[in-house]
């Protein structure tokens, strides 16, 4: 299930996120973002000139006031998408509420508080109870609700032993009795770490923000020297840069839309990730899955659907196609499993037929053994009918049968059996009395869509891995046609750890699924481990992330965020620093005009005034991070269309666009300025 | 802009174009040991007889703290060796017309430009120098501050191409190869095309000529002490002078000139540098003397391609850096061409442009295309007077210089600041493919971005710090002789020149002061090694990194995408920080000009 974000700006977000903008004002947290910090810094300064200032005092504090709007605005995008995951970490909480404990000491019962439980005790948990920590079922088999960590109402079964045993505190028994491992304290479960990485407590920077992050105070360094020195280099030229126009200067100059823009970037980028239920253990993971470039996928549920199909009847030489689905789909009409009753819908999509005649038919079904290895049905000979002998099963199975009854296998159908599966498919040979009909072809399906998406992930340099444990030549076949672009058949574990270690060394990152105990040191070892909520305790400590909806094809979804965010950060960084060719074109003109009129040429915008000009460019400069959040907080468009395709599709949109929009938009406020007469 | 011009533009880009790739090729052999090279039966010898004096161990490869240190160590020893020689030059052999020593401060100041490969002058070598001076003491760091150079540069490139490796190579055999193998051999044959083209070479004493038509020339009138006398009215008094002898100087020229100009040094042996007919005798040796400016740079873009196993990428910090130079020839030469337009009003200006402080010789194209060949690699030599220039034509070299010599730059130098750059560009322009930034297939991670940062900072604070204080201090104020915008161009360009070790002078300066001496040398020990540590430090972190193999969801660091994204990276980051103080010097020197006022 995916959930929907809430709509950009939702006043119940938006209205503590104004408070906290001013919160945020405090030193100590502003210090963190040296960008902001210095921008504040300048403010201040600038708030002080104000109240110093003889002339232009007007002037002096609307740039003050815009500057400080530009640190709130800052401050905004942050508290925003905070914001965002606050409320869904509301949500959890409420899961989280007080309970109580039943804990098995010595196989008596006793009630404690769920803050009392300790790694290791056992506790019971009955229908309508509540579970009272993380833990792994020991004992008995319930079904759960967990909705309140997926959101998907539809209760799981959770059951000792095998790979469906973890539950998750917070979630409730909807029926039965099970006994409980505590394996998880309180205050560190799941729901925990879930609620602490939404709202972005424990968020630390990950390496390409703290990259980043240097960039930008290495930049804000040279800015602050270059405006510091034009002093003296004022002095010289017999003209006084005052310190608000100096500040303001700075201001335009630092790359203040990235720096503001830059956590609020990483929280959301966390946030879509959990709105699609997955559950990273820190951001460095979601980072990481945007530098993956090997999946390792799992064939049953990512690649194809859960089971073989029949796909097709290939009938024996002589024999109608509608004879042999005929006799194919009464053959199967008892027959429970997903293969059998895909046989009965084949039949009816390809020939209209029905199953419903059988029951008056007094048809004895026969079910499969392992001794015969056949299924079918027997008709007894009523009002002139003869009476029929219908088995359906693996080929040396049928041959024996066939044989027994002194029949013939013909030589065509064995050729159609070695070309099915030699094409990776299951024939299943069908005959009626001693006659073969011919074989049904069962084949894994491949997912709709799912080659598509592999082109594309090869477009971005993507390498795909199938992990299946049939046979190479089944394997093979599946992977030609779903389009991977290599597999690893009868693989166990092991053999999934070795090739990840392989890869690895290769230089490669690897991002794998898993959900049994024995994916744990897979998926420990991959670079980017998401386990499934269904799994076992051990595979959900193992990997980094968790997908609450236990569904395997989001992995690549993961990745697609991942890199989404990466992107975002890279194009608001390239479209803050190419804002600065025109802030020059505004700014320094109109520093220069009071001494040097004959600079005008230079004021290539034809701004109205000094003071508008510098003005203006501070306020776009301050009107741009508001306008830009919606962007950080959706991240930018992210298509599969190759490295270099990407490259300049956003050099132009954010690096040429960037050079761009501010000559456009300090022109308009300029515009806007002057006829209000605000300088 | 005449058709002329064209026309030599193109054989000149085509020139650089055709050697590039041989002198990439022999590079790669020069700077890999294991290689043979056409020299080794007359080198090799004379090689290992070198490591046994020196007791190099030529197998043994250091990793990049003692990469650096050796390479530190090294030039403390050589610089110490020169300042010496400078001070000592009246003890020492070779002086026939018996120079004294250099004052504490100037000989600081030379013994340092010449080791940092800058040859900022503040002396004229004919009237200070003796042959000894100028052949052991300065021509000796003429060869090995371009040697050390390129061996940063080779190690940087080994950095780059290596992967999960800890050393970079030895500096002792990388410098010794580059001096024997490269630098030698092409300047004896370089020096013995000077010679005929009728380049000077000898050590005779200055020659006297009797001037055929003496003349008078007004000049300050000086007291007994020395100073100029004041009259009544505060100005200098003047007396007349006449002049009936000319002294020519003499000397090894071609052998100093031939380095001065392969090795990216420029020191001239003149003071008129190559505008004087023995440091530049015909359009040929000019034309060679500008080719060989950019040879060793150009060639080491390709060895950079040709060593990190991706060619195209070689080729396109190639295309990169002639597309600024061809940016700067084009506006230096349109300015120039264009002249003064005070000038063509007063009806002085002379056909086809601006002539002031041009040798006739060459000409507007040929001035502006060597000003700016001379300082797109930190060169330095000069056939013009920068500061004669139109404020656009001088905003040119100086423009390029604050670039951070990136244009071929300085043998060696130019390739690590551009490297610099490249590293940024992947890093900011990296993010936008979705993937860590991948500079071939190495992660960009914060250590890098610091390092690179670090080495863009020194350049800024040498450049912007000491030219603010020039701005305002009385002694910054004391050595100007042009006062408004073009004053401050001056004192930008000698700050630029001496951190960027371009070394050429917007001259107007009055550069041999002890403050101007020792601020001028500072900025030039920080250009050059504060620069090299950061850079050499990232060398040695991306050669312990892993390579992720490449795919089409690496990051393309070729074609013309790469190439835009490089330029714009250069432009935005390098250029931005200066623009500010651009505009109140040349640029506000250019506006004011069409108001008719000059400075």
């Amino acid at each position: 299930m995916t959930q929907k974000p809430p709509s950009l700006f939702d006043w119940h977000i938006v209205r503590p996120a104004i408070g906290n903008s001013f919160r945020k004002l405090d030193p100590r947290l502003m210090a963190k973002n040296p960008v902001m910090f210095v921008t504040m810094v300048g403010a201040a300064l600038t708030t002080v000139a104000a109240f110093a200032a003889l002339t232009d005092r007007g002037f002096i504090i609307q740039l003050a006031v815009w500057l400080w709007f530009t640190v709130l605005f800052a401050n905004f995008a942050e508290a925003v998408a905070e914001g965002r995951g606050k409320a869904q970490a509301d949500s959890l909480r409420k899961a989280r509420k007080e309970t109580v404990a039943r804990r098995l000491r010595n196989s008596r019962e006793e009630k404690v508080p769920a803050t009392d439980l300790v790694k290791g005790d056992l506790v019971v948990c009955e229908a309508n109870d509540v579970i009272p920590a993380d833990g792994e079922v020991v004992e008995g088999i319930a079904s759960v609700d967990e909705a309140a960590i997926t959101g998907e109402s539809a209760p799981v079964i959770r059951e000792s032993g095998g790979d469906r045993s973890a539950v998750t505190g917070g979630t409730r028994v909807i029926s039965d009795r099970i006994v409980i491992r505590i394996t998880m304290e309180r205050g560190h479960g799941f729901l925990d770490r879930m609620i602490a990485m939404v709202e972005g407590a424990k968020r630390q920077k990950t390496p390409n923000e703290i990259a980043l992050t240097i960039l930008l105070s290495a930049l804000t360094i040279i800015f602050m020297l270059v405006c510091v020195t034009l002093r003296p280099f004022g002095i010289y030229s017999h003209t006084s840069f005052s310190i608000p126009v100096l500040v303001a200067l700075l201001v335009c100059l630092i790359p203040t839309t990235i720096g503001g823009l830059l956590s609020a970037i990483g929280i959301s980028g966390i946030d879509r990730l959990i709105r699609r239920n997955v559950m990273a253990t820190s951001g460095r993971a979601v980072e990481a899955a945007g530098d993956v470039d090997v999946l390792l996928l799992d064939k049953t549920g990512t690649i194809t659907l859960g089971n073989r199909m029949a796909t097709a009847f290939v009938p024996a030489p002589k024999v109608q196609p509608e004879q042999l689905a005929d006799a194919a789909q009464l053959a199967s009409l008892a027959d429970e499993t997903p293969e059998g009753r895909s046989i009965v819908v084949l039949a009816k999509q390809q020939f209209a037929l029905r199953g419903r005649e059988v029951a008056q038919a007094h048809a004895k079904f026969v079910p499969f053994t392992a001794q015969t290895r056949m299924s079918g049905v027997d008709f007894p000979a009523v009002d002139g009918q003869p009476a029929r002998t219908i088995r359906k099963g693996a080929v040396d199975a049928i041959r024996i049968h066939v044989d027994r009854l002194g029949g013939q296998f013909p030589p065509a159908v064995s050729a159609s059996v070695e070309e099915i599966s030699r094409a990776g498919g299951t024939p299943l040979v069908v005959a009626e009395g001693r006659e073969v009909l011919g074989v049904v072809q069962l084949k894994d399906v491949v997912k709709g869509g799912i080659r598509e998406r592999f082109a594309h992930l090869r477009k971005m340099g993507i390498k795909t891995i199938m992990i299946t444990g049939d046979n190479p030549l089944t394997a093979a076949a599946i992977a030609a046609e779903a389009g991977v672009d290599d597999f690893m058949a009868q693989a166990t574990p092991e053999a999934k750890l070795k090739r990840i270690r392989e890869e690895q060394a290769n230089g490669h990152l690897v991002a794998m699924t898993g959900d049994g105990t024995n994916d744990a040191p897979a998926l420990a070892q991959a670079d980017v481990g998401v386990a499934m909520n269904t799994g076992t305790q051990a595979a959900r400590e193992a990997g980094n992330m968790v997908d609450l909806d236990s569904n395997p094809t989001k992995l690549i979804d993961i990745v697609e965020i991942g890199k989404q965010m990466l992107i975002t950060r890279g194009s608001l960084t390239t479209f803050s620093i190419a804002n600065d060719v025109a802030k020059y074109f505004a700014i320094i003109p109109a520093m220069l005009m009071a001494t040097f009129p004959g600079i005008a040429p230079l004021n290539i915008m034809r701004l109205h005034s000094p003071t508008s000009a510098i003005l203006s460019a501070v306020i776009f400069n301050a009107l741009i991070i508001v306008a830009l959040i919606p962007l950080a907080l959706r991240g930018v468009a992210y298509k599969p269309i190759g490295a270099l395709a990407m490259l300049q599709r956003n050099l132009l949109i954010y690096g040429l666009g960037g050079i761009l929009v501010p000559f456009i938009g300090i022109k308009l406020i300029d515009l806007v300025i002057s006829a209000l007469k605000l300088a | 802009m005449q058709t002329s011009g064209w026309l030599q533009l193109a054989a000149y880009i085509a020139a650089l174009l055709a050697i590039t790739k041989p002198m990439g090729l022999y590079l790669m052999r020069v700077l890999d040991a294991e290689r043979k090279t056409w020299l080794d039966p007359v080198l090799k010898p004379l090689e290992r007889v070198t490591y046994r004096v020196l007791g190099v161990k030529p197998d043994r490869e250091q990793d990049w703290k003692q990469y650096t240190l050796a390479m530190l160590l090294f030039s403390l020893v050589s610089c110490l060796f020169t300042y010496a020689i400078l001070r000592l030059q009246r003890y020492l052999p070779l002086n026939p017309q018996h120079f004294g020593p250099m004052s504490p401060d100037l000989a600081f100041n030379t013994a340092v430009s010449f080791t940092t490969n800058t040859n900022w002058q503040n002396y004229g070598g004919e009237s200070t120098l003796s042959y000894f001076s100028q052949m052991v003491g300065l021509t000796l760091h003429n060869f090995v501050s371009a040697a050390v150079g390129i061996a940063l540069a080779a190690a940087l490139v080994r950095g780059i191409a290596r992967h999960s490796a800890r050393t970079l190579g030895n500096f002792w055999v990388d410098l010794v190869r580059i001096t024997y193998y490269l630098l030698l051999p092409i300047c004896l044959g370089f020096a013995v095309f000077l010679v005929s083209q009728g380049m000077i070479q000898n050590f005779k004493p200055y020659t006297k000529a009797r001037l055929l038509r003496p003349y008078t020339v007004s000049v300050e009138k000086k007291a007994a002490n020395g100073a100029a006398l004041l009259g009544a009215d505060g100005k200098p008094v003047m007396e007349e002078q006449t002049i009936k002898e000319q002294t020519i100087a003499q000397g090894p020229v071609a052998s100093q000139v031939a380095i001065k100009m392969l090795g990216t040094n420029g020191g001239g042996f003149m003071n008129a540098n190559a505008a004087h007919p023995f440091e530049n005798p015909t359009p040929l040796s000019n034309l060679v003397q500008m080719l060989s400016i950019f040879v060793i740079g150009s060639g080491l873009t390709y060895y950079l391609g040709r060593t990190v196993k991706n060619q195209k990428h070689g080729w396109a910090v190639w295309s990169v850096m002639t597309t600024l130079f061809l940016a700067g020839v084009l506006l230096a030469w349109w300015a120039e061409a264009k002249g003064n337009p005070i000038h063509q009003r007063l009806g002085v200006a002379a056909a086809g442009g601006n002539m002031e402080g041009k040798e006739v010789r060459f000409g507007i194209f040929n001035s502006a295309l060597f000003a700016t060949i001379t300082t797109d690699a930190s060169c330095g030599a000069v056939n013009s007077m920068h500061d004669s220039f139109t404020p656009l034509g001088g905003f040119v070299p100086l423009f390029n210089i604050q670039l951070g010599e990136i244009i071929f730059g300085g043998v060696g130098a130019g390739l690590y600041g551009m490297i610099v750059f490249v590293v940024l560009a992947v890093f900011i322009a990296g993010l936008m493919v979705g993937r860590t930034p991948e500079y071939l297939g190495k992660k960009i991670l914060a250590y890098d971005v610091k390092m690179a940062m670090l080495a863009l900072l020194v350049l800024c604070f040498s450049i912007l710090g000491f030219a603010a204080w020039a701005a305002v201090s009385k002694w910054g104020l004391a050595g100007l002789n042009n006062a408004g915008p073009h004053g401050l161009s001056e004192i930008l360009y000698a700050f630029s020149s001496g951190a960027g070790n371009n070394g050429s002078a917007f001259a107007g300066l009055s550069g041999n002061t002890p403050w101007y001496n020792t601020t001028i040398g500072l900025s030039m020990l920080i250009g050059r090694f504060l620069m090299i540590i950061p850079i050499m430090a990232l060398a040695g972190s991306l050669g312990q990194k892993k390579v992720s193999p490449a795919s089409a969801g690496s990051f393309p660091v070729s074609g013309g995408t790469f190439v835009v994204l490089l330029l714009g990276t250069v432009l935005l980051i390098g250029a931005l920080n200066f623009l500010p103080v651009l505009a109140l010097g040349p640029i506000v020197e250019h506006f004011l000009m069409f108001q008719g006022k000059l400075f």
